[in-house]
């Protein structure tokens, strides 16, 4: 015991140098801390005191007594989403769209800055990737609306094309079938045009000099794409797709809920975690069960994120974000 | 270099830009198809459907449309909410984006991570909602739009990683001359920024006007819906169409726009973004560029 107190006392010496300095510290740049401060202020009301609101998910939950007065029930939330099931399917969802996304938005965005790199018309090339980046900033309820127009039954613009081919009109709103498909595509319109800018730019940065000693060596220009483009854009796309990995768990909430929005009919194939929540905080008011669904994915979802830091700092400590 | 290498990069050249152009086409056509129907007669949309160019012209979708005070309101808030929305974040982001950037500020490394902290864990929704809702009472005030997302950290980070590529001598001669932290932000820094301010503030006037998931959680009053929120409340929600239909349904035989006046509320909301966008092209592409740099 001595012996513990004494080494206590020890280190709270310099504990207390350290405060000193923490003083001159912030006295001597005063500005530039006194600059911080709103930021900081801002980050804790709206990032660190919902932090807080999570002891909600072990509480039975009450709006009018608020946090301080609801009764604590322990795992009780998390015992009762795990026997349902629902949570088992919206996991699912998330992760399965979420993989979809990542591959099939991967390989076009890859393949996009493959072509707008090759072109050698500076014209063209302006144009044509000022048109693949433009729907990256039309929010996703004009794209719901534009939904509507392209896959109303009947008279959206796909089903009158399947009619004038003969084929019979389907009703893409009740077929839960469809959506993961059109989702992909949606994401394909939306996003693919804008991450190839990143590989665009790679590509940008490479070395002239190697294509030109290719060439001297009658390298074709698929084979410099093949062995020299795409080997070096690896780094690239392993780290890209590793942090995209590390957000598997998080659904996109503006993107399902704008197209979906509560339509039963569609759920079993788009409900994902985020707009789970969502519902069950509107719908079923229970606030404490939304939070637990929220804390698992949080405390899940920072695993992965800890996790693929690590896989990204172990391939090129470098490329690591943190 | 021979015939037949030569042929073989046309056949490249063309293949390229025939597929881009196939790309183009993708991602205009469901625009196309969003304005031309706009443009069409309820009763010609109806009977031939949605698409590439309006089958029968009419401008009463717009004429109904401009009728109606709800589209002039949700200007209002969303005009409102860019402007002061990305005054504020700018002024907030560039001043602690560059407190951090300045090496002689001990705790700065704290600092950026209790930024970045988070960006990899949240309290999540119901935890924002209670604390916006029940104990700061947002509920039904234009700040909501503004204040719960003033700061993205992503932003920030941009800002301070473009910061901190300005040569220290820069501030340094400056403070020899004695001008405070303030100036220095102010009359040197700022200014040699403009570029990587007018990114980021592009982003954040964007991530303004198309903002419309605070509105769904905090906003009830139909006078303070942006125009996001109009599109999907118009999606959703039958009684505004019904309320058209009730309001320009006096003659028998008369179709009311209700599905042509969806796609010019679109239109109306797409349209500013449209026209500004080729002339901020660029400060995304070096954006994206400049973010994709880790600093």
């Amino acid at each position: 015991m001595e012996a513990v107190k004494n080494r206590d006392i020890t280190s709270r010496l310099p504990g207390a140098n350290r405060k000193n300095g923490l003083l001159r510290e912030l006295n001597r740049n005063k500005h530039l801390y006194l600059l911080m401060t709103p930021a900081i202020a801002y980050f804790i009301v709206f990032a660190y005191l919902p932090l807080g609101g999570l002891v909600m998910a072990f509480q039975n939950f009450n709006y009018v007594k608020g946090i301080f007065g609801s009764e604590f029930v322990g795992f009780d939330n998390f015992g009762f989403l795990f026997s349902s099931g629902d949570v088992w399917r919206v996991t699912f969802n998330t992760i399965f769209l979420n993989v979809l996304f990542i591959v099939t938005g991967t390989i076009t965005s890859i393949m996009l800055a493959l072509m707008f790199s090759e072109l050698t018309n500076k014209w063209f090339a302006k144009i044509s990737q000022g048109i693949a980046i433009l729907p990256h900033f039309l929010s996703w309820t004009v794209v719901a609306m534009m939904a509507t127009a392209l896959f109303t039954t009947d008279t959206g613009f796909i089903n009158v094309i399947l009619k004038g081919l003969g084929f019979e009109s389907i009703s893409f709103y009740s077929e839960a079938t469809y959506w993961p498909i059109i989702l992909v595509f949606l994401k394909i319109w939306q996003a693919a045009g804008f991450s190839s800018i990143v590989y665009t730019a790679v590509i940008a940065g490479m070395d002239p000099g190697m294509y030109e000693a290719a060439k001297i060596d009658g390298a074709s220009r698929l084979q410099q794409i093949r062995y020299i483009t795409l080997p070096l854009l690896k780094p690239t796309i392993v780290l890209l797709t590793l942090f995209a990995v590390g957000k598997i768990f998080y659904g996109d909430f503006g993107m399902i809920y704008a197209l979906i929005g509560d339509n039963a009919l569609l759920l079993p194939t788009t409900d994902v975690i985020d707009t789970y929540v969502y519902r069950a905080l509107r719908m079923l008011g229970d606030m404490g069960m939304s939070t637990a669904v929220g804390l698992y994915q949080s405390v899940v979802g920072f695993t992965l994120v800890l996790l693929t830091n690590y896989v990204a700092k172990k391939i090129d400590e470098d490329s690591a974000i943190f | 270099m021979s015939v037949f290498a030569s042929r073989t990069d046309k056949a490249i050249d063309i293949t390229n830009v025939v597929l881009l152009t196939f790309f183009c086409a993708f991602c205009l056509a469901p625009l196309c198809i969003v304005i031309s129907s706009s443009f069409t007669d309820e009763m010609a949309l109806l009977k031939n459907g949605y698409a590439l160019w309006p089958t029968e012209f009419s401008i009463q979708a717009y004429q109904v449309m401009f009728e109606t005070s709800r589209i002039y309101d949700a200007y209002k808030v969303t005009i409102f909410v860019t402007v002061v929305g990305t005054v504020l974040s700018m002024i907030v982001t560039s001043a602690i984006a560059y407190a951090i950037s300045v090496k002689t500020v001990k705790y700065r490394n704290k600092i950026a991570f209790f930024v970045f902290f988070t960006m990899l864990f949240s309290g999540g929704l119901v935890p924002t909602y209670l604390l916006i809702a029940k104990y700061l009472d947002m509920k039904d005030t234009v700040w909501v739009l503004i204040l719960p997302v003033l700061i993205s950290p992503w932003n920030m980070f941009l800002l301070r990683n473009f910061f901190a590529t300005i040569p220290d001598s820069l501030a340094e001669s400056a403070k020899m001359d004695g001008a405070s932290e303030m100036t220095i932000l102010f009359r040197i820094i700022l200014p040699v920024s403009l570029p990587a301010m007018a990114t980021v503030g592009l982003f954040y006037a964007l991530g303004y006007w198309n903002e419309w998931f605070n509105a769904m959680l905090y906003i009830s009053d139909e006078k303070l819906f942006p125009l996001q929120y109009l599109i999907m409340d118009i999606l959703r929600n039958i009684d505004f169409m019904n309320e058209l239909a009730g309001k320009f349904g006096g003659s028998t035989g008369y179709t009311p726009p209700t599905f042509t006046a969806r796609m010019a509320t679109t239109v109306l909301t797409i349209g500013p973004i449209i026209f500004v966008y080729p002339f901020i092209q660029k400060y995304f592409v070096k954006g994206m560029m400049v973010g994709s740099v880790k600093g």
